[in-house]
């Protein structure tokens, strides 16, 4: 499962302003420098807060082509929101939109309460950070860092003070004098975002920042980037196609398709708690069960599936009407696979493993019930492989509890 | 495959010989001691220091590099901005036709060219000279200038002046400070080119020349018409010197841009 470290935020349960849950911040963050000292963080829940950037109705069409379809948004100051979506869903052009790259067709965009749809992007207090970096090749990295700052009209002594401490931030002190050519892609990468955040922006957007590195950088920078957007306090923007990266990140994560939001709320809700198939499946691994529901309590459903069988039984806080379509979405790592009838389980199926997915820590089991579909369960290998009671082809029993699961009409 | 095979040593010689024998022996008569070009009687520089002392050639001489530079001067900053619009334009109506139309007077004849500039500089009353020379060769080398450049910007990677602009530059400044800078070798190449172009055309310089303006080409081309001699052989030898120092500069510039592009891309891939 993806790093989703409730980083800021609290358990789904206490989705409610209420200002009681202890910081996860440390989980991620020990022993890395001063971390943040909030207890609580989600001015999304306090009605009075204003934020940073409203989207109000903004439509962006390239000829025929819908990009962005009436889309509604608020980020908030200090946020490090991520719009997440595979590519074509809308998430770069709504970055360009923010940059002042691409003007919306419809709608407007306000920047602390300003409208910004007309400003061209040199005039925008926002800066960004690009997939490619777009280093100037023919610049030191001291210029690169610079350039931003001497076209503000800056004093030369508060130019270098600024470059230093951007030099200092990035940890890249020793490559001042050198081109973009003569260091590392993970360097390039830090003088991007020093490049960037000189100016000391209102808004730091980041386009796939960390695309071109590879996996291990990649999860040591994702950690650089939030020690550095916690210290400077600036308001991210990152765009990503990659779940685990938004995850890890951010504060907030968008989930977006065709050119509209699907569900704004943060890493653990969206995991948890997916508003629709759609997010269920595109973040992480997932089941999906259809079937149709019945009521058998407050709350409780019990659920038609694969005619003949068992029917499954399922909590869910949004009401379902008697005979209604269902998606019954449950994570992998949800459902237990055990070689005997687990003796008191809400929701128990026999299958036969059809394939085994090792990862090392953790096994994906592939197990294909008598009805032909197939549900996928993971268990950490706790013992040592040879010691495990099932293998290949052997019929076993998959169970999980009935808040497992989440409940979906769509 | 790389054994050197005899068909392959003999086309290679044929192709060669072909191409240079008649230069080389034009080099070898220009330090003929005779005063007859086709018989040879010792070493001598003796037509370089005459040519030197030769006042109509001297002008002529001054009168073609003034063209040269004036005009790819011109044509650098035209071909410049219509290689940059041309990519950079967006895909505006009838943009294809536009970039088919800057580049039709590469295959146009030279004659064509030539006559349809002399018809307009009559038409619109502007004196024939160095003037209308240096209009005219602007013209057609511009198309040159816009080739060389245009190919680089193709391969310009568009976020870097967006970053320009997103760190507070004007579109101006974003093409001076960043743009212009970057793709530097193509446009001095592309100068480069114009300028060698320029100064060894004859025939669009000889329909839109006057009696005040006679260029190197125009004034070899006339004393060609009394005769070859060896002056004139020692002449075309420092044109030759300069077209090829000239030319072998501007693919030098060229390709040491592509090679640094290649290391940055491969740099860009690694990374």
């Amino acid at each position: 499962m993806p790093n989703a470290v409730g980083r800021l935020t609290c358990p789904a349960a206490n989705f409610a302003p209420v200002k009681t849950c202890a910081k996860s911040t440390d989980l991620v963050h020990a022993g890395r420098g001063p971390s943040l000292t909030t207890v609580e963080f989600e001015p999304w829940n306090d009605p009075q807060a204003k934020p940073l950037i409203h989207f109000q109705n903004v439509t962006k069409r390239f000829g025929t082509f819908t990009a962005i379809d009436d889309l509604t948004i608020d980020i908030y100051e200090k946020e490090f929101y991520a719009l997440l979506g595979p590519s074509g869903c809308g998430k770069t052009t709504l970055m360009r939109m923010l940059a002042g790259f691409e003007t919306p067709t419809e709608g407007k965009i306000m920047l602390a309460g300003q409208n910004i749809v007309s400003v061209p992007p040199n005039k925008r207090a926002t800066n960004m950070m690009f997939q490619s970096y777009a280093l100037f090749p023919h610049l030191s990295i001291w210029e690169n860092i610079a350039f931003g700052l001497k076209r503000e009209g800056m004093a030369k002594a508060d130019i270098n003070d600024r470059v230093d401490e951007m030099l200092r931030l990035t940890r890249l002190e020793q490559f001042a004098r050198r081109k973009p050519h003569q260091i590392s892609g993970g360097q390039r990468q830090r003088v991007a975002l020093a490049r960037s955040l000189a100016k000391a922006p209102k808004l730091l957007l980041l386009d796939e920042p960390l695309g071109a590195l590879d996996k291990k950088l990649r999860q040591e920078t994702q950690f650089e980037l939030m020690d550095i957007q916690e210290k400077t306090g600036t308001t991210f923007v990152i765009v990503t196609h990659d779940q685990e990266e938004a995850m890890t990140v951010a504060s907030r994560v968008a989930v977006m398709d065709h050119g509209k939001i699907i569900q704004v709320a943060t890493p653990d809700r969206i995991y948890e708690t997916p508003n629709s198939v759609y997010v269920a499946d595109f973040i992480g691994d997932v089941n999906i069960i259809e079937g149709t529901t019945t009521a058998i309590g407050d709350d409780s459903y019990s659920i038609a599936w694969a005619d003949g069988r068992a029917p499954l039984t399922a909590n869910s806080n949004t009401p379902f009407s008697d005979g209604q379509k269902c998606h019954l979405a449950i994570r992998p790592e949800k459902v237990a696979i055990t070689a005997d009838e687990p003796s008191e389980a809400a929701n128990a199926v026999q299958g036969k493993i059809l394939d085994i997915a090792y990862l090392g820590n953790i096994s994906t089991y592939h197990v294909e019930l008598p009805s032909g579909v197939v549900i996928k369960a993971q268990a950490a290998n706790t013992r040592r492989i040879s010691r495990r009671s099932y293998t290949w082809e052997d019929t076993v029993w998959l169970s999980w509890t009935a808040t497992a699961g989440v409940l979906l009409a769509s | 495959m790389n054994k050197t095979s005899w068909f392959n040593v003999v086309s290679l010689t044929l192709g060669f010989a072909f191409l240079y024998i008649p230069m080389i022996i034009l080099i070898i008569f220009s330090f003929n001691e005779s005063k007859l070009v086709t018989v040879w009687a010792g070493f001598s520089t003796k037509w370089y220091g005459e040519l030197m002392h030769n006042k109509a050639f001297l002008d002529a001489a001054w009168v073609t590099i003034k063209v040269a530079v004036f005009s790819s001067t011109i044509a650098t900053v035209l071909g410049t901005m219509a290689a940059y619009v041309m990519v950079r334009g967006g895909r505006f109506r009838g943009r294809t036709l536009f970039s088919g139309m800057i580049y039709a007077p590469l295959v146009m004849p030279e004659v064509i060219t030539g006559l349809s500039l002399l018809l307009l500089f009559i038409g619109i009353g502007l004196d024939r000279g160095v003037l209308t020379i240096v209009l005219a060769h602007g013209t057609f080398s511009m198309c040159y200038v816009s080739v060389v450049v245009s190919s680089r910007l193709v391969t310009f990677d568009r976020s870097l002046e967006e970053a320009a602009l997103d760190l507070g530059c004007s579109s101006s400044e974003a093409f001076r400070l960043v743009t212009l800078p970057i793709i530097a070798p193509a446009v001095i190449s592309g100068w480069l080119l114009a300028f060698t172009l320029s100064l060894d055309d004859l025939v669009i310089a000889s329909f839109t020349t006057g009696p005040s303006a006679t260029t190197l080409p125009i004034k070899i081309y006339s004393a060609m018409r009394l005769g070859v001699s060896p002056e004139i052989n020692a002449l075309s030898t420092i044109m030759i010197a300069i077209i090829t120092v000239g030319v072998i500069t501007a693919s030098l510039v060229a390709k040491q841009q592509m090679v640094r592009q290649r290391r940055e891309e491969q740099d860009a891939v690694r990374s």
